[in-house]
């Protein structure tokens, strides 16, 4: 089993986040990954993105070219990533960021107001993992409670109360039906 | 019969190279005899620059590193924090130190390193043949300011101690010269100070000693100690410019109300 | 031992504290940022030094003047940086003092750009400053291998008596692998013969120096130090192969450009274009010999490199024009993808698509 993982949004969404939680889901469950970051010389706000690979077999190129799992929060990206996704691929959208839609038919796109359910559900800035938690109820690819010890290994003694709202967040998306 | 006068152990038993009337031999005993009367010699390591003195390795007993040019401040550096129980100093000259070597100078001395320069400054480059140096004066004739320099062209020269004394990190700058008995005691004393301070940890020192070229400044021995009096030293006025020791022993007389002047 | 994931820049750091650096002298530069920031957390909690320089060109020296006690000692920097090193590390290869250098490459010429490149290549392995000298080269491929080489590089240059460079790039430095730490016994080698550590008054004064006012002298010291290379050359060059015994096209590619490569091949293979990977982890020496053999059975050679084709000199040389070497790369900071190296073998098997 190999995944590529892309995602993808502006400086500040969280993206690097998100794909490092997926990539200490991976360590716990002993599988090869790579995590590779690429963003601008801005500190905020600038193009972000994020390539996960997660296998049994040893990684070789560690850049996503063509995922198999695209989380996107920005138009941006949705335009530049959208066609290169691998038939039978999947696609995890904030429509809230995210007015197009792709017409491609050989993959599955899912549509999730993420800024719109964090933000009403007081979770501010949890878009990422409100997309996550879709992708973990479509994929199966990990457990909330691996998910859970990842948030645990990353988030700062200080920061200790972000890893409920977080679980919220997660739960959030993986219980959204458009 | 008892021995009166003898070389010093820190510096080796062979033939400098520097030219007839060049006062690079007085400094150099005085850096020697300072650490043979603290008795640091095992546990010192000097620094040399490029320039004159680049063969001062073969000349101190203590164990010596050659730097590259103007970098003689950031190696003394590598050496005192990799080896803090090590006494370091460096020994350069005003174009390696004031020029090519400004940054290193002035960083090492604003970090406070706890290391000793002792800064040669006799006004030009003397190994390549007497070229105009950062500290030349204006007016003065060199192999690259042939119609004397001018500083609206080449700029004016750097008085090193009266900057480096405006630098918290530093703990001494001081200007002497070596043109009278009374002026070499005072280098003396001063190289010792700066070597004290090191011990104690009170951060970067520099002795500035005015010197004399004979060879390149195209004058004997003796014109080159009347111009350095006549010239030199009133463009470069000798004195302590700063001297923490000095400083805490005044605030000290303060704190006890006694009158400080 | 349990597997961490961590970034490239931070497991090079942590090897080297590990291997028992005792001193990082270094100035601020992208993408190596990650390497400094985390030795200036570290180095003062364990027993360390760690001091921000005033620029690249001080902090070389700094690592000639703490190198030069024998002190285990490193700096690192990236392709801008490499260039203001040059002079103190033709200083510290000509004074013969152990340290390690690393260069986490970005794009250039000039400013360039902070993407990762190899277009460092030329200047690692035959100009990192005046003079006849050489420094071993080392070039890892993943943040596991990092870790290994940076205790190897320290070994080496204390063996050796020389600077050893670690070649990385701003993907290896940027990228998040899973890495286990094996037990290092940082054991330094003993430096007093040489090191200006204090006479002690108990020996001659050691002179830590380049300067050799004649010529014949200078001529004799150059002359020994490349004795010393050639014992390296014969022992310490060495390379990685994958599928090269029965390949049609072997691809020769170093450091993260590798693991591009090795999908391409993995690609090929699977459309049936036999291709394998012949991948140098010592840059200088070059794995000549094992170069060789790798190719014994190939009809070409395909040099892929995040340059304009640097490497493929060394290639060209080791094969003496035996069979054809082609290349294909992209520079300036754009990583070539395994697409693209694939189209290059499918146009060389023939098969032009």
């Amino acid at each position: 089993m190999t995944y590529e993982i892309l995602l993808a949004g502006f400086g500040g969404q969280g993206i690097l986040f998100a794909g490092k939680l997926l990539a200490y889901c991976a360590l716990f469950e002993g599988k090869e990954i790579s995590w590779l970051p690429s963003y601008g010389p801005e500190m905020r706000g600038g193009k972000c993105n994020c390539s996960v690979c997660i296998s049994d077999e040893p990684i070789g190129s560690p850049q996503v070219l063509e995922p198999d799992l695209l989380v996107v929060l920005n138009g941006p990206s949705f335009e530049a990533f959208v066609p290169n996704v691998k038939p039978g691929g999947k696609v995890f959208a904030d429509s809230s960021m995210i007015d197009a839609k792709t017409d491609r038919t050989d993959i599955e796109t899912f549509y999730i107001p993420a800024t719109q359910l964090a933000d009403d559900n007081n979770l501010l800035k949890g878009a990422n993992i409100v997309l996550l938690g879709k992708l973990l109820a479509e994929t199966g690819i990990f457990t909330f409670e691996t998910v859970r010890k990842a948030l645990e290994k990353n988030t700062p003694a200080k920061r200790a109360h972000t890893i409920d709202n977080n679980m919220a967040a997660l739960k959030l998306g993986a219980d959204y039906q458009a | 019969m008892a021995v009166v006068f003898e070389r010093p152990h820190a510096l080796c038993d062979v033939r400098l190279h520097y030219c007839a009337g060049c006062t690079h031999g007085i400094i150099h005993r005085l850096v020697a005899e300072v650490i043979d009367e603290m008795g640091i010699e095992g546990d010192t390591v000097g620094v040399c620059p490029v320039g004159c003195s680049v063969f001062a390795y073969n000349y101190f007993n203590c164990d010596m590193i050659e730097a590259p040019h103007g970098r003689a401040p950031a190696v003394a550096t590598g050496v005192k924090r990799a080896r803090p129980d090590l006494n370091v100093f460096t020994y350069q000259g005003d174009g390696d130190l004031a020029a090519i070597g400004t940054a290193e100078t002035v960083h090492a001395a604003t970090r406070g390193e706890n290391i000793v320069v002792i800064f040669v400054n006799n006004g030009t480059y003397g190994m390549t043949g007497g070229q105009m140096a950062p500290t030349t004066l204006p007016g003065q004739v060199t192999t690259t300011s042939p119609y004397g320099r001018d500083p609206r062209k080449a700029g004016y020269p750097i008085h090193v101690c009266e900057m480096l004394s405006t630098l918290d990190g530093t703990a001494l700058a001081v200007r002497t010269a070596v043109d009278t008995v009374p002026h070499i005691r005072e280098t003396k004393k001063m190289i010792r100070k700066a070597f004290e301070n090191q011990k104690a940890g009170n951060g970067f020192s520099i002795v500035e000693v005015l010197s004399t070229c004979p060879s390149n400044w195209g004058l004997t021995p003796k014109e080159c100690i009347k111009r350095l009096q006549e010239e030199c030293i009133p463009y470069y006025p000798l004195g302590v410019y700063k001297d923490v020791q000095l400083e805490e022993a005044n605030a000290d007389k303060l704190a006890m109300g006694g009158a400080a002047k | 031992m349990e597997k961490v994931l961590m970034k490239g820049n931070e497991a090079l750091a942590e090897a080297a504290i590990r291997a028992g650096c005792k001193c990082f002298f270094g100035y601020p530069i992208t993408p190596q940022t990650e390497l400094s920031e985390y030795l200036s957390k570290q180095m003062p909690k364990r027993g360390g030094v760690f001091l921000q320089a005033e620029s690249e060109v001080a902090a070389i020296n700094m690592v000639l003047g703490a190198g030069g006690t024998g002190t285990r000692v490193m700096t690192s920097s990236s392709s801008p940086g490499i260039s203001l090193k040059s002079e103190g590390i033709s200083y510290i290869a000509g004074s013969d003092v152990p340290c390690l250098i690393v260069n986490v490459e970005r794009g250039g010429p000039g400013l360039g750009s902070i993407q990762p490149s190899q277009q460092d290549y030329w200047q690692a392995t035959k100009g990192l400053g005046h003079g006849d000298f050489r420094l071993i080269i080392l070039a890892p491929n993943s943040v596991q291998e990092v870790v290994n080489l940076v205790v190897r590089a320290f070994d080496l240059a204390e063996k050796y008596r020389m600077p050893v460079m670690l070649l990385s790039d701003g993907l290896l430095g940027q990228m998040m692998e899973p890495v286990e730490f094996p037990e290092i016994s940082a054991k330094t080698a003993d430096n007093s013969g040489w090191a200006a550590c204090g006479t002690k008054m108990q020996r001659e004064h050691h002179i830590v120096n380049s300067l050799y006012i004649e010529a014949n002298d200078l001529e004799a010291q150059v002359k020994k130090r490349y004795e010393r290379y050639a014992v390296i050359e014969e022992n310490e060059s060495d390379a990685e192969t994958y599928l090269c015994d029965d390949a049609d096209i072997v691809i020769t590619a170093f450091g993260a450009c590798s693991r591009i490569a090795k999908s391409a091949v993995n690609k090929a293979r699977a459309e049936g274009i036999k291709a394998g990977l012949f991948r140098p982890v010592t840059l200088w020496p070059f794995p000549k010999k094992q170069l060789l053999a790798a190719t014994k059975n190939a009809k070409a050679v395909l040099s892929v490199e995040m340059n304009m084709g640097q490497m493929i000199d060394d290639v060209k040389l080791a094969l003496d024009c035996r069979i054809p070497v082609e290349f294909t790369g992209r520079t300036g900071g754009v990583i070539p993808s395994p697409n693209e190296v694939l189209a290059k073998l499918r146009e060389m098997n023939g098969g032009a698509q």
